[in-house]
Parts: structure tokens; sequence; C-alpha cells
């Protein structure tokens, strides 16, 4: 079966086409199972105790008293361009093994790469942002090894002449961490193409090729040895998620692998000169995993230190295992692995000019250093500011709020407090949610001008007088209401509006109501969703236009 | 020995084709004619203006390609008619020959398909009819494509290349797919993993190679045209060898999408025909930009085939002024004394037509050959490594991956191509690189440079396309340094990126018989025009040597 899948690829006329695996049968690959991303990318997060918590803390605690950590860190990111880095293949994760592959991205004889010039534009936009001198006259080099992953034998790559190079990030580490401003060097960043997937089968007598994600453009990021702690490096692949979804060149998913991260760590006494030997750990799939994998590995560098047996700290790539919470060895390097780079002859030299460059260097959006230091000047709290700007749609939710009405302080209150908790518990994003910024805005402004206020009420804050209410609004535009039922959902922003000037009319309501819990569970989910019934409380508003729409 | 051109204008002989024709005779019936007229006077004295103007001779190759165009245009004859014509021709010699890999079921009925569009006064395409074979290194969709190697057997690609692609849409018919030295790796095609490709001149020969399967067609008129690829070569040294017509393209001229690679740098797909201007028309059917291959030049193209103008307006000097430098390397030590001899006669031929003939010393000339050696063995350990056995190919039964490697590639690749995979793999090892690929890329420079400067002296450069003529089944076989050196005359030319045009000027004696001989012209890189310009005129001024090989002398009608 396997086999004739397989001469199906092969002889078919028509790419991309086959749903099939590209699958040999009576290959194992017994040695390298535990090597692989994606089987263990499934292990579920297993709730760490506290105890271990607090005892790997003490350990790192204790170990960062007599020895310093060395830590730096190799990201791949990878690049949301609508086609692969070398053929016209679309590519998106979970698709059907082996559906979006081609002659070129699955190294068929005499098919050639041919670049594509949105992995240039992206690898600049990045390289600017990582603030890195460009290579205005870079090229593409093969990386050669075997693996059944790799069509072509070689990966076309970036070796001498990266694209751009020595640069920095600058990040703000949260205040639970100590707070403080952190500047991390960027050694280099190049352009590179991702591998296919293999699949092992669960018994284990052979092992199927996906190669979907052959070909997928690759930015490597690999930063100077300038981290200290295991939340210093976190914070550093946070930081760098956060520029690569600000420039949108990467959707900067780890849980889809769309950026990873490998880790080196070396320890050394205090005080000595010369690195340690640096271990690599792998299988890093959160921030937090990163940052105990880190710990992890510094504690148990030092004990063997302490033991004297520091010669067991070997140069080897040890893997992060999320249910014992360890790194274990996964390979020994036996040697410098000789990749016989050579430049790629099937592709021209890329040579940037100034105008490109310069034409990109202005297009930059706000990135998120500058934000947080631009917040800061507005006179937000660092924890404000790090919530608004850690997500560039949340930055641009509370920026266009406050456009509207330039009150930061209610503005932030509202974003941080009730809409961040109703997205948590909606598990919305903030472009999901029905009430736009302009509207929050106008709420405010309400509030502030005082047209929503009046003597407070305990029975206005009752359901039951909301109700009331809602019902009368509803009785008040019987117009209005037809054609909502006919389908003009848009009337929903009118019978809010309605609503705020049939309770205000009242002068029923005042601030402290617009926080109140029945404003929460009756208004806001009107605003935020327009299926929103989470709350399962009967309310005459609500339900109603819920019915409505089930009719519609 | 070779016989030079003869001055005589004795003519009698006109009958190439006859069967009474063999080579040996033909050897002293080779000569020099004098451009047929001289419209405008405009040079009565030449030093080497010695005879008179001569009679149109029938025995001068004429395009086949525009032969065919113009009989089913004008219903002469059907497509069909032409199709079968070369199918019995490949029936009668291929058991001889061996050609073809393999041969196509549908070219008369893609013949038939022609006819109908004419009869319906349908647009059928400048290549309509015209018989292609097409080397088997280089992507069918609707035929195996084997590279010459077991590790592809039966491999049938799911696109066609670029090349294959515009050839169809120009109407023509792929004949078949013709032998080579597995991945273009060797100049006999013994390096073939199915099967021997035997020179039509001499059944006993090698025909040159890689291309000997496409060189050996077009020589047995097995086919109208063909396509070979040459990345040190292996388009010229095997035309030199089976006494037909070889372009090799600047390199970018022509796509190589669909090429199956070897050395990606040198790698140029050309052409085979048994004139200049088939060789042409060939050309400027498949040349051009292509979006497929980033290295593809998007340079406009010119019109070659204005260039194939009919001997009789030729000028009496129709070659006057042209600076013709002769490299002084290629002449010396290690060249086969009848190969230089023939060299010569085409350069007195080439004087006469009114050409500056002057000697040009390339001193980096005999440093090509090692550099490309390690560039092409490097770039193609590379380039094969895609051969894993894992997606297409035969692999061997393994429980382990690197013996699922060892075991699929030991078996699917012969002594050659792992010969050089080794060299390369070596040359491209940590410690090693800068000693070997590194230096061979400077040496290229140096090449680039020089050959940069002798063309901006000169308008083409002249050479023996081989330092011998065909020689025999087996001779080289054991001996890959001695087959190695066979290349120096060609490829200091890919080294360079530059086009050249090999055709047949005379010939060596080989036993009783006779073998043909080539001669390279170079020329400036994208200047194909003036080296299709030259070829052509020096070709229909070639009078009395008939490159008929004698296998089809006796059936070939005329």
């Amino acid at each position: 079966m396997a086999l004739t899948l397989l001469r199906g690829i092969q002889t078919r006329p028509l790419f991309p086409c086959s749903s099939a695996f590209v699958t040999r049968k009576h290959v194992l690959f017994c040695s390298m199972q535990s090597t692989q991303t994606e089987t263990t990318m499934k292990t579920k997060q297993q709730p760490h105790s506290n105890f271990t918590e607090t005892a790997r803390a003490k350990a790192v605690e204790k170990a960062l008293k007599d020895f310093e950590a060395i830590i730096g860190i190799e990201t791949h990111v990878q690049l949301a361009t609508m086609t692969k880095a070398f053929c016209s293949c679309a590519y998106s994760y979970g698709d059907q093994p082996n559906s979006c592959v081609c002659p070129v991205c699955m190294g068929l004889p005499g098919a050639l790469p041919v670049l594509n010039s949105k992995v240039i534009e992206y690898a600049v936009m990045l390289g600017l942002a990582l603030n890195c001198k460009l290579s205005m006259n870079s090229k593409f080099d093969r990386k050669q090894y075997f693996y059944p992953d790799l069509p072509k034998g070689y990966q076309i790559s970036q070796f001498d002449i990266p694209i751009a190079t020595n640069g920095f990030i600058d990040l703000d580490l949260p205040l639970e961490f100590g707070g403080g401003h952190r500047r991390f060097g960027i050694t280099r960043v190049h352009m590179e193409e991702d591998a296919g997937k293999l699949l092992h089968t669960g018994t284990g007598n052979y092992s199927q090729v996906d190669l979907n994600r052959a070909g997928v453009p690759l930015l490597e990021i690999v930063s100077e040895p300038d981290m200290r702690t295991g939340i210093e490096a976190a914070e550093y692949a946070a930081e760098l998620q956060r520029v690569v979804r600000y420039l949108g060149v990467s959707n900067g998913n780890m849980q889809e692998g769309s950026l990873r991260c490998d880790v080196n760590v070396s320890i050394r006494p205090i005080g000595q000169l010369e690195f340690g030997t640096k271990v690599e750990i792998k299988n890093l799939n959160a921030f937090s995993a990163m940052s105990r994998a880190i710990d992890f590995e510094i504690a148990r560098q030092a004990a063997l230190y302490n033991e004297g047996k520091a010669e067991e700290i070997v140069q080897e790539t040890r893997l992060w295992e999320e249910g014992s919470q360890k790194t274990v060895t996964m390979r020994k390097k036996e040697g410098l692995a000789d990749y016989r780079y050579f430049p790629e002859p099937d592709l021209p030299e890329v040579i940037l000019t100034e105008e490109y460059v310069n034409g990109i260097h202005d297009s930059l959006p706000e990135l998120p250093d500058m934000k947080r230091r631009r917040y800061e000047d507005m006179g937000l709290s660092m924890q404000d500011i790090l919530f608004l700007a850690n997500d560039v749609n949340v930055a641009d939710y509370f920026e266009a709020t406050i456009a509207k009405v330039p009150d930061i302080k209610l503005a932030t209150n509202w974003i941080m407090g009730d809409i961040a908790a109703y997205m948590k518990n909606e598990k919305l994003s903030i472009n999901e949610i029905k009430l736009s910024p302009q509207e929050l805005g106008e709420l405010i402004a309400s509030i502030k001008s005082g047209t929503i206020s009046g003597k407070i009420g305990k029975e206005i804050v009752d359901p039951v007088e909301i109700e009331k209410i809602v019902d009368k609004v509803i009785a008040n535009n019987p117009k209005q209401l037809e054609q909502y039922r006919g389908g003009k959902t848009k009337l929903q922003g009118f019978f809010a509006g309605q609503l705020l000037y049939r309770v205000d009319k009242a002068r029923s309501l005042e601030l402290d109501f617009c926080s109140s819990r029945s404003f929460k569970m009756y208004v806001l989910p009107f605003f935020f969703s327009r299926n929103s019934t989470s709350n399962g409380r009967p309310a005459g508003f609500l339900s109603f236009c819920v019915g409505v729409q089930k009719q519609t | 020995m070779v016989i030079l051109f003869s001055q005589a204008g004795s003519s009698t002989r006109r009958k190439m084709l006859s069967s009474v024709q063999n080579p040996r005779f033909l050897l002293i019936q080779c000569r020099r004619s004098k451009p047929f007229h001289n419209r405008y006077h405009q040079y009565p004295k030449s030093i080497h203006a010695t005879s008179q103007v001569q009679s149109v001779s029938t025995s001068l190759p004429t395009s086949q390609i525009q032969k065919i165009q113009k009989s089913i245009l004008s219903r002469e004859k059907t497509a069909r008619q032409f199709a079968e014509e070369f199918l019995n021709r490949l029936r009668l010699t291929e058991p001889h020959v061996k050609s073809f890999l393999h041969v196509s079921q549908t070219v008369l009925n893609e013949a038939d398909e022609i006819d109908r569009k004419i009869d319906r006064n349908e647009d059928v395409g400048p290549l309509a009819g015209v018989l292609v074979a097409v080397k088997d290194n280089i992507c069918t969709a609707d035929m195996p494509s084997t590279a010459g190697s077991k590790i592809l057997e039966n491999y049938r690609p799911p696109f066609d290349a670029t090349a294959v692609r515009k050839l169809k849409e120009g109407g023509a018919i792929i004949v078949g797919k013709t032998n080579l030295d597995e991945f273009g790796m060797g100049s006999t095609t013994e390096g073939s993993a199915y099967q021997v490709t035997a020179n039509p001149w001499n059944l006993e020969c090698v025909p040159g190679g890689s291309s000997g399967g496409s060189a050996a067609a077009v020589s047995a008129r097995q086919c109208v045209v063909s396509l070979g690829s040459d990345t040190g070569g292996s388009v010229r040294q095997p035309a030199s060898f089976c006494g037909v017509v070889g372009l090799k393209p600047t390199y970018g001229r022509v796509s190589r999408y669909g090429l199956v690679a070897y050395a990606s740098s040198l790698d140029v797909i050309g052409c085979f025909g048994s004139s200049v201007a088939d060789a042409g028309i060939l050309l400027q059917a498949i040349c051009g930009h292509d979006k497929l291959d980033a290295t593809s030049s998007k340079r406009e193209v010119n019109d070659f085939t204005s260039q194939f103008v009919a001997k009789d307006i030729f000028e009496s000097q129709p070659l006057k002024g042209l600076r013709v430098g002769v490299i002084s390397e290629t002449l010396g030590d290690g060249v086969d004394q009848e190969v230089v001899s023939s060299i010569r006669g085409a350069i007195s031929h080439l004087e006469e037509l009114g050409c500056i003939v002057t000697e040009v010393s390339l001193p980096s000339f005999s440093l090509g050959l090692p550099a490309y050696y390690v560039l092409a063995s490097s770039e193609s350990s590379s380039n094969l490594s895609r051969y894993d056995g894992v997606r297409y190919g035969n692999q061997i039964v393994s429980d382990e991956l690197s013996s699922l490697y060892g075991g699929s590639r030991a078996n699917g690749f012969g002594p050659e191509v792992k010969r050089r995979i080794l060299m390369g793999t070596y040359a491209l090892s940590a410690g090693y690189y800068d000693a070997y690929y590194k230096r061979a890329q400077q040496v290229r420079t140096v090449v680039q440079k020089s050959f940069k400067a002798a063309l901006d002296e000169h308008d083409i450069l002249i050479s023996p396309a081989a330092p011998s003529a065909a020689y025999k089944i087996g001779e080289k076989k054991n001996d890959p340094l001695a087959m190695y050196a066979g290349d120096i005359m060609t490829v200091n030319v890919n080294l360079a990126g530059l086009p050249a045009l090999v055709l047949p000027c005379g010939f060596v004696k080989n036993g009783t018989a006779s073998l043909p001989v080539g001669f390279q012209m170079i020329g400036a890189a994208f200047d194909e025009e003036k080296l299709l310009r030259v070829g052509h005129i020096f070709e229909q001024t070639l009078e009395g040597c008939s490159f008929i090989p004698p296998l089809i002398a006796d059936e070939f009608k005329c």
C-alpha cells in the first residue's frame, strides 16, 4: 500500500495532488523517535507541584551565588508569506500531509528554486527592527546533510554572509521578575528554508514523511550569549515574538512551531573568564518551559560542579521533558558536524539597494519597545504598559479608544479590567469582541461628561430594573424592532444607544453603574458578542436579541 | 592523417548522400570553396581569393527544419511522411547505434495531428513535424527520464522541462530519449547504466559524451535535431566525434528547469543539428527567460534565423574584417596532429572568407581542467544528494537509516558518479574547502577574465573541440584521468559561461575508414548570433565534405 501511494505521487502528472503520505516501509527510525519535536509537542502540560517549583527556584538561587550562567538562544521564526520560500506552494499549518507540495519543494530531479521576494522583505524588516547592520550583498548557501525530511539532501540557508548582523533587542522585565530594562545582542539573522516532518507510526516499523513544511521560509535569529537567567531568556524570546507579530512577518505561534527556540546554556564560577562547556536544550514549546528548562539546567550543571564532576558536563543536545520537568540527553556531539557549506549555484546573489532598504525602514510600524517608551511618557505604569503593549492588537485597541476619548486612565482600566476578563472568560481575542474601540471611547466619554451619571439606586442595579428599561426600549421602537427581526442586525448599536439613553434619562445610573455587576452581565455581553448567553440568565433584551438571531 | 581541403574547383562529387561515397573517399574531396557570389565586388583582390566563383553545390548541409516546414505548409509532403522516413531509419540503425533509451510510441499520431491542423489552416508552429530527440537527463512528462542512471530507473517526472515544453509549443515531435553517461558524467556515453552507444561513423568507436546519444541520433539521421546538455563539453565533444553541429549556448540563455542537475553553475542545455541553421533554429525555440529558473537571463533574444541567408547572396569575403583569435594553447602538445591539421585547414578557410586570424594566448587555459573537475564534482556531490531512495528511485530494504541511504545509493549509482561524489565531498569538506573549492573558484575568475580580455580583442576564438577524434569503445573506460584530459578544449568555456559552436571541418584517418573532426568557435556572452552567422557562412562555403556517416549513406535518400 505504502509503495503504491509513493508510485502514485511519482507518476501523477499534476502537483500538488495527493493527500497521501510519502511512505516507505521497513524503515526504522527508533533512534530518532524521541528527537522529534512534533511527537513531544503533543505532550500535555503537566501541573507542576509547588514543591518542585520552589525546589528548583531554591537550587537556582543557590547555584547563582557561586556561578554565572551564560545563555544564548537560536530562534527559528516561520514567515507568514503567502507561498513557500522557493516555490509557489501555499502552506498552512494542519493541512493534509503532502497536500502543499510541488516538484520544487519535493526536490524532484530537474526542479529549481526561485526566491520569493517577500522573504527578503521580511528579513530586512526584522533586521532593521533588531537594529542590525544589513548586508547589502548577501547570498544563499547549501547546508548539506541527509535526513528523510530534507528532500534535496541540503537546506538552502545562509552561511558566511547572513542578511543581517550585529544588532540588539531592548526589553522590559515584568515587575514580578524584578523589573528592569535589558538589552541583549543579536549576532545574526539569516534566511533559510524549513524541512518537512517525520511522522512515526505506533508500530515503529516504518515512518512517514510529510513534506508540507519543506521549503517554508524561516528566519534564524542568533542572540549573543547575553542572558543570565531563565527569566531573561524567556523574556528575550517573548520580546522577539512581539517584534515579529508587530511587524506582521510571522504569527509567532510556539505551539504550531512558528517560533522555535533552541537554548545554549553553560555556567562558570563567578570571576572565571573562560566559558564552561555549553549544552543545547531543544523542545521548548512555551516561554515558561524555556525559563524552567534553563533553571533546571543551571542547577544540574552547578550540582555537577559542586560534586567535583564538572567533566560530566559535556557538549550535547538535551531535550526538555515537560512531564518530568527535566532535561535529558538527546545526543552527544561527536565532533563538529561538517555541513560542507558552499554557495547555492541555483540562486543569484541577494543585492539590496539603499532605496529598497529605506523604503522598508520608512514603512516599519512602531515597535514594542518604542511603544512602551511612548506609553511610559504618557504616564502609564510599567504593569499597564507591559499589558497593553504585549499584544499589538490590544495596543491598537487602546490607541483607537484614546483617540476617541483622551482619558488614558479610564481606557486602561476598562481594557485591562472588564474587557480583559471578558476576553479570558469567552476565550476571545480583542479583535473578536463586539465592542469597538470607538464605542468604548463613546462610553468612556459619556461617563466622563456625566451623561451617564446620577444617583445610584440599588433597585436599578437590580437586573429586574435593567430588564424593565430594556423592555421599554423595545416597546418604544417597534419599527426598528421589525427591521431587526428582518435581519438588520446593525440595529444592535441603535438599541444599545437607546438603552444607555434610557438608563440616563431615568437618571437612574451613575458612573459606578458601568462597572457594576449588572452592567457587566447584561450590557457588556450585548456589546461584545451577539451570542453571549454565557451567564445563562434570562434577560429581556438579551434573550430577545438571541431569539431574533436564532430566527434569522 | 588529415587531408587538407583541396583547392581544386572540381565539383563532380555532388551527391554526398550517394552510396558510393565513403568517408575515406570523401577526405580528398574536402576542399574550400570561395563564396559563391561577389555581389558588390568590393574586395576584388585578397591574398586568399585564389579560386574562381564556384557553382552552387548540392552537397552543402541545408536546414532540415526549414525544409520540413516548407514542405508540409505547401502540402508537398505530409508531416507523417517525414516522421515515417525518420522512424524507418531509426528502426534500421538503432540496433547498431543504440542512441535511444526510449522511443516514443506517439510520433505518427502527433504527425497526423499536425497534418490535420494544416488541413484546417491552423497555425502549427516553427518546429511543426520536426522530430526532436531529447537527452534523457531532460525531464519529459510522458516518457521516462533516467539521466542514464539506475537510481532513476523507470522514473517518470510529473512535468516537462521548460525547453521541452517550448519545443512542444513550437510544434516539435519528441521522438525519444537519448543515451548519456550517467548524470552527464563522462565523455564517451559508456558511463550509461543501460547501454553503450556507438559512433555512426565507426560502430567500434564511442560517439563522445556525455550527450553521445543525442549526437549519434542526429548523425545517423534518426531525428532532425536533438537536445543535449553541456557541463564541460558534453554537447561539443560528441558533436565533433559524430560530425554534426553542436551549439553550447551562453549560461543562462536556456532555462535549466527540468534539466537533471549535474553542476548547476556550469550546466547548459545545448542543441545538435546537421546544419548550423538547424542548431540555431532549435536554440531560438528553447531560449529565453524562464521564471522557473532564477539563473536564466532576462536579456532579449534576437532572431537568429535572419543569419541563415542563402549562399548565393554572400559577398566574396562575407567575413571580411572578422577578428578571429586562435587559442595557441589548444594546438600544442597533447593534441592529435591530424586534429591540428584539420583546424589549420579551417583557419585557412576562415582567412579566405575575409577573417583576420591571429594567435591569442590564454595562459590560464591549462588551469581550467583541474578547476573544472573540482567545481563540477563539488556541485554534483551536492546535487546528487537528493537521490536517497526516499521519494523516488529504488530503495533497498533496510532496518536502519544510514544503511538505507548507503545501500540505495551504492546500488543506484555507477562507478564514475561515485567517484565524482567522493571527489566533490572531499573538496567541500572542512579543512579542504579553501585548498580545493575556493581555489578552483579563483581559477574560474581568472579564466573568465582572460576570456574577456581575449574577446575584447577578437570577435571569436577558435580551438579544436577535442584533442582527438573518436576513439575505440573501451579504450579509456578504465582510465578516468585520460578521459578527463579529453575535456581540455571545452571546460574553460563552461567556466566562463560563454557560448560556443562546434562544427565539422574535416576528417582524420581511422584505419581503413575515417572519422569527422570538429572545430570550436567561442563567442562573447549572449552573442550566439555572431557564432551562428560565422558558422553558417563557414559551413555553406565548405564544399565537398560530406558529414553523412557511411552507416546510412547507402539507404539515405537524397
